[in-house]
């Protein structure tokens, strides 16, 4: 089994040397589109629906497989053109001997900042912008909403794109941390704020009692057991009434305070003591700063950790876990930490989420909720941290924000939800960032310490 | 320390060799299924010296390795490290990765096996992982950023750019080491494990895949490191002019068992050496001959 | 007793189908080393093709013979799954050999995301009923107190999986490509070295895997006589532990352990409690890949330095 082993010697894609010919390159779109129409025959084709009755009623849609392959047949043509194009410009190039264009400039040093100071200043921006604290309450939750997997997906970079270690039941440690706190407060009265570093020690205790056995099992064993360790979890949580509330999961969890002053009207409530006028919104604003903070330790953590040895050590781990064990390094501690450090943050978003709805249930923690956030992780590239914080705007934000959009209701009829084809394109850009940029978007790994300029 | 320390070693089963051993390999056996790899070996590395293992292909030379650097448990036999204070361990016991922790063993792979996407410089101080997880308090203190770990780190930094200097890639310190050319990558690798200070460094096949050129600045990091550093050598080598050239001592191994064991100048003219090592071809063995610079010999 | 062989039965004849899935699985671990996580999707994909096929068959072409109809839609989901396989492979596996370590499991992990809400979007989020096509049981044993049967429909899963098992066991061992395949197993650059023809091989394994998990996915319709875009997941995951611990890359162990899979699922129900039979066969998969990753007929992997 003949396999490279590191990113650093991605093959490139197929690009055809010579600019090959119209005729050829019609064929071959042809071809593509021949082979969508074998693919599309039955399932796109004929739609089944319930009819009257018990049985099922089928419905021919021809005219969708045709746009379908016509689609496709254009894009391969254009693709085709382009990498045609391009391998022809790279000839040239090398060529005439010129260098390689110079990289653009690095992203992360002007996005960082931009996409920091617009978090910091949401709340504000939506209250002016909506005319409104109240009336900026949709973009205030939306806020939340991204910066949730913003940390959850920071949290598994350190699994996954520090350590290289693929973890696809990160949700349960969530879960954990969201019963943690749901439970806790409502059978024992306690406060958030004793629950939230609670939920991550006990997340962290999950990620090394499943850690410990599993983590010398090679990469993609790794994956499913974490998987299958996810799922069980879940079934648990379903299935055990008396300790989860079963499916119908836990109700009425205390809401957050301010450190102990409740969001309340009336005396002693966080308006009086401060001397506002009692908003409900209040709460909302304090929760986004709440899990802003959350996130912002979790990244200040995780670039801490990159600059110590422990830290070198998961990256080493990634690239090489032999050599590294031919260094003294005690490869099963070291992911252990990697592991149980990233657990941690799930726990604390966790115990988050349940303070913010209210509300858990174990529906909320499947297998799907595991993947958008791999997913987060891989788009964003893996290991950069304002890669995952973007594409966590893009795969959350977005689809959310093209829900409310007219025109393209106008365009693609009254019923169109671009949420149903959320997951649908996650699919498939994981499946082209794999094939095309398999280091991410942004994909420029700063090093964790530098020789050159430093006194001696 | 544990089970595997013993300071007073057992006098040493094996006859002859080095009088001052710092690692005594003792009747090895390693069976692979049905598979004798490695049978009955037995050898001596002398402290100080530069030790060549040899023998054709297969002869179980990288297993031979595998078995000293913890990658794989003996079936049978003992493998001894004694350090120059006396502590010995009993390498067979340790777990993988304590070999080099405690025992101070180093090693690099026929596959270079590099951190690619790393620096030149990161790949040094994940070698120093031991003392500077020791100064971060294990990350609690380096997480607060507390200035024992920042000393620590200077030190590391300054420890890992003096090896920088000696192989000659002060100018790439900060490159990925994926990116540095073959030979660059070799060096880099033996001076990421000189990094973990090893009392015994062990090469697998250092010159293989090198122009002449780097083959030379190879010979020249491996005498500065007998010369000026307490560390001993075992290689795998087959490149005979590199061998004959700086070893102190070398066992030949063939098909798994041991043949021979000597100095250059003794392997030079054993028999049995030529003829299980070079095959019964009459032509190459003259070739080869020559190469040794043995005119003349007959079987 | 008479409780013990009915669930048996039942055992054997979901068995049977997730010994079909978990073949997919082993072939193309064994070829590529990866673990096809789309897989499981390819066969929830397999089972909509053969529920319009036999639609169209039934309700449009008014076939009314069993038989007939059973053996077209069986051949159709056959043919049209093993394209969908074939195109996989081909978009988002080939291009990435040569890739980082989890490359390929990453963008199976997106083709599974893309084939469930695929058929989601296409068909809707509910379940697909059809009537049962064939009703009949063979009673084997009869007192008082308990009947063990036999219906026609465990007996045509059973022997269509053991007629496909030894057409596909001849076909691996006896013919060139079976030769080829199990060459590029061993060591791929000498079989490309050989004159084979690597990427073909690996295609064919990938359509072989599809094909047989849409005799899976037309069984699993036969029997269930219902099937929805989420059923992929589960019964994925089930045949990938039954390919691991049969011993991953043995086909006669993915076969036999998915037939204890299938006979454990059925009895634990059956004795203890049918709520956590997917947390028993996801704890089987834990402890055997912590315990025996190379599984009850696998080769011990040795580690490469």
């Amino acid at each position: 089994m003949a396999q490279g082993s590191t990113i650093g010697q991605v093959a490139p894609t197929v690009a055809p040397r010579s600019t090959a010919a119209l005729p050829a390159l019609l064929k071959d779109a042809a071809l593509f589109a021949l082979v969508t129409l074998g693919l599309a025959i039955p399932v796109v084709a004929y739609r089944t629906d319930l009819g009257q009755g018990t049985g099922l009623v089928l419905t021919g849609r021809w005219g969708l497989v045709a746009s379908l392959c016509l689609a496709i047949f254009v894009l391969r043509l254009a693709q085709r053109l382009v990498l045609a194009e391009v391998s022809r410009r790279r000839d040239a190039r090398i060529l005439a001997g010129v260098a390689a264009p110079p990289v653009a400039v690095r992203p992360a040093r002007i996005l960082g900042p931009l996409t920091l100071a617009i978090a910091l200043t949401l709340p504000f921006l939506a209250a002016f912008g909506s005319g409104g604290l109240s009336e900026g309450r949709y973009w205030i939750d939306l806020g939340i909403l991204i910066l949730t997997y913003v940390m959850l997906g920071w949290g598994l970079n350190i699994v996954v794109g520090l350590a290289g270690l693929l973890d696809l039941g990160y949700v349960a440690f969530y879960a954990v941390g969201a019963y943690s706190y749901a439970l806790l407060s409502t059978v024992f009265g306690l406060s958030f704020w004793i629950c939230l570093p609670l939920s991550g020690l006990f997340a962290a205790a999950f990620g090394i009692l499943l850690g410990f056995p599993v983590l010398r099992l090679r990469g993609d064993y790794l994956a499913i057991v974490t998987l299958a360790f996810g799922e069980i979890i879940r079934l648990v949580l379903i299935n055990w009434t008396d300790f989860s509330g079963g499916s119908a999961g836990v109700s009425s969890i205390p809401r957050v305070n301010f450190f102990g002053v409740p969001f309340a009207a009336g005396e002693g409530g966080f308006a009086a003591l401060f001397g506002l006028s009692f908003n409900p919104m209040h709460r909302v604003v304090f929760l986004y700063y709440l899990i802003l903070v959350l996130a912002l330790i979790t990244n200040l953590v995780t670039l801490r950790m990159r600059r110590l040895p422990l830290g070198r050590a998961w990256e080493a781990l990634r690239e090489d876990e032999i050599a590294c064990r031919s260094l003294g390094i005690d490869t099963t501690i070291t992911k252990l930490t990697a592991f149980a450090l990233g657990a941690m943050f799930a726990g604390f978003a966790g115990s988050f989420f349940a303070v913010r709805q209210g509300f858990v249930s174990p529906e909320s923690f499947n297998f799907l909720e595991s993947a958008i956030i791999l997913a987060i992780v891989v788009l964003g590239g893996m290991g950069s941290q304002i890669g995952v914080a973007i594409a966590a705007i893009a795969m959350v934000g977005a689809p959310e924000l093209l829900r409310n959009l007219g025109f393209l209701r106008a365009v693609f009829g009254e019923g169109f939800d671009p949420n149903e084809y959320r997951l649908l394109l996650f699919g498939l850009a994981m499946v082209g960032m794999m094939v095309w940029r398999p280091r991410g978007l942004i994909s420029e790994r700063t090093p964790s310490v530098r020789l050159a300029g430093r006194k001696s | 320390m544990t089970l595997a320390t013993i300071q007073d070693a057992p006098p040493a089963a094996v006859s002859g060799g080095p009088d001052d051993a710092v690692l005594i390999v003792d009747h090895l056996t390693m069976r692979f299924g049905g598979l004798t790899a490695v049978g009955d070996v037995s050898f001596k590395v002398g402290r100080g010296d530069i030790t060549a293992l040899i023998g054709p292909n297969g002869a179980g030379k990288t297993t031979v390795f595998n078995c000293i650097t913890g990658f794989y448990k003996p079936t049978e036999g003992m493998i001894r490290l004694r350090q120059a204070d006396g502590a010995t361990y009993m390498l067979e016991r340790l777990p993988g990765h304590d070999v080099n922790r405690v025992a101070r063993v180093a090693r690099t792979f026929q596959n270079i096996r590099l951190f690619p996407q790393m620096t030149v410089l990161e790949n040094l101080l994940v070698a120093m992982h031991k003392p500077l997880m020791r100064a971060s308090g294990f990350s609690l203190a380096g997480i607060l950023g507390l200035s024992g770990y920042r000393k620590a780190e200077a030190a590391a930094i300054d420890k890992a750019a003096a090896w920088i200097a000696r192989i000659g890639l002060t100018h790439r310190a900060d490159e990925p080491a994926g990116d540095l050319p073959y030979g660059d990558q070799r060096r880099l690798e033996i001076a990421r494990a000189m990094c973990t200070d090893p009392v015994l460094l062990c090469l697998d096949e250092p010159a293989a895949g090198l122009n002449p050129r780097e083959s030379g600045e190879l010979n020249t990091l491996l005498r500065l490191i007998r010369d000026e550093f307490d560390t001993s050598v075992l290689l795998i080598e087959h490149d005979m002019s590199v061998v004959m050239k700086i070893s102190d001592r070398i066992v030949v191994l063939d098909y798994g068992i041991k043949i021979a064991d000597g100095t250059p100048e003794q392997i030079r003219t054993d028999t049995r050496v030529i003829a299980a090592y070079l095959g019964v071809d009459d032509e190459e063995v003259a070739a080869v001959e020559a190469e040794v610079g043995l005119t003349g010999a007959s079987a | 007793m008479e409780f013990f062989a009915q669930q048996f039965i039942n055992g054997l004849t979901l068995g049977s189908i997730y010994g079909l899935i978990a073949l997919g699985y082993t072939m193309v671990f064994g070829i590529i080393g990866m673990v096809n996580f789309a897989h499981g999707d390819v066969f929830m994909l397999s089972s909509f093709i053969a529920l319009i096929c036999f639609l169209i068959l039934t309700t449009w072409l008014g076939l009314t013979s069993v038989a007939l109809v059973f053996l077209i839609v069986l051949i159709l989901a056959m043919v049209l799954t093993a394209l969908w396989g074939w195109a996989i492979e081909r978009v988002a596996y080939r291009p990435l050999r040569g890739s980082f370590r989890l490359a390929p499991l990453i963008s199976a992990i997106g083709v599974s995301i893309f084939l469930s809400n695929f058929v989601q979007v296409v068909q809707g989020a509910r379940n697909k009923p059809v009537p049962p096509l064939v009703r009949e049981v063979f009673v084997l044993f009869q007192n008082e107190q308990y009947t063990v049967t036999l219906s026609y429909k465990q007996a045509i899963i059973m022997t269509t999986t053991a007629a496909l098992l030894a057409g596909f066991w001849y076909l691996v061992q006896r013919t060139s490509f079976g030769r080829a395949q199990r060459a590029c197993e061993q060591d791929r650059r000498m079989a490309a070295l050989l004159g084979i023809n690597v990427d073909r091989t690996i295609s064919l394994t990938f359509v072989l895997g599809a094909a047989l998990a849409a005799v899976a996915g037309t069984l699993y319709l036969l029997y269930y006589g219902v099937v929805s875009f989420s059923d992929g997941f589960v019964p994925g995951v089930k045949a990938f532990t039954a390919a691991v611990l049969g011993g991953i890359g043995s086909l006669p162990g993915a076969v036999l352990g998915g037939l204890i899979i299938g006979l454990i699922e059925t009895f634990w129900s059956a004795y203890f409690s049918i709520e956590y039979k997917d947390v028993a066969a996801f704890l089987i998969l834990i402890v055997v890949l912590i315990f025996k990753p190379s599984g009850i007929l696998g080769r011990p992997e040795v580690e490469k330095v």
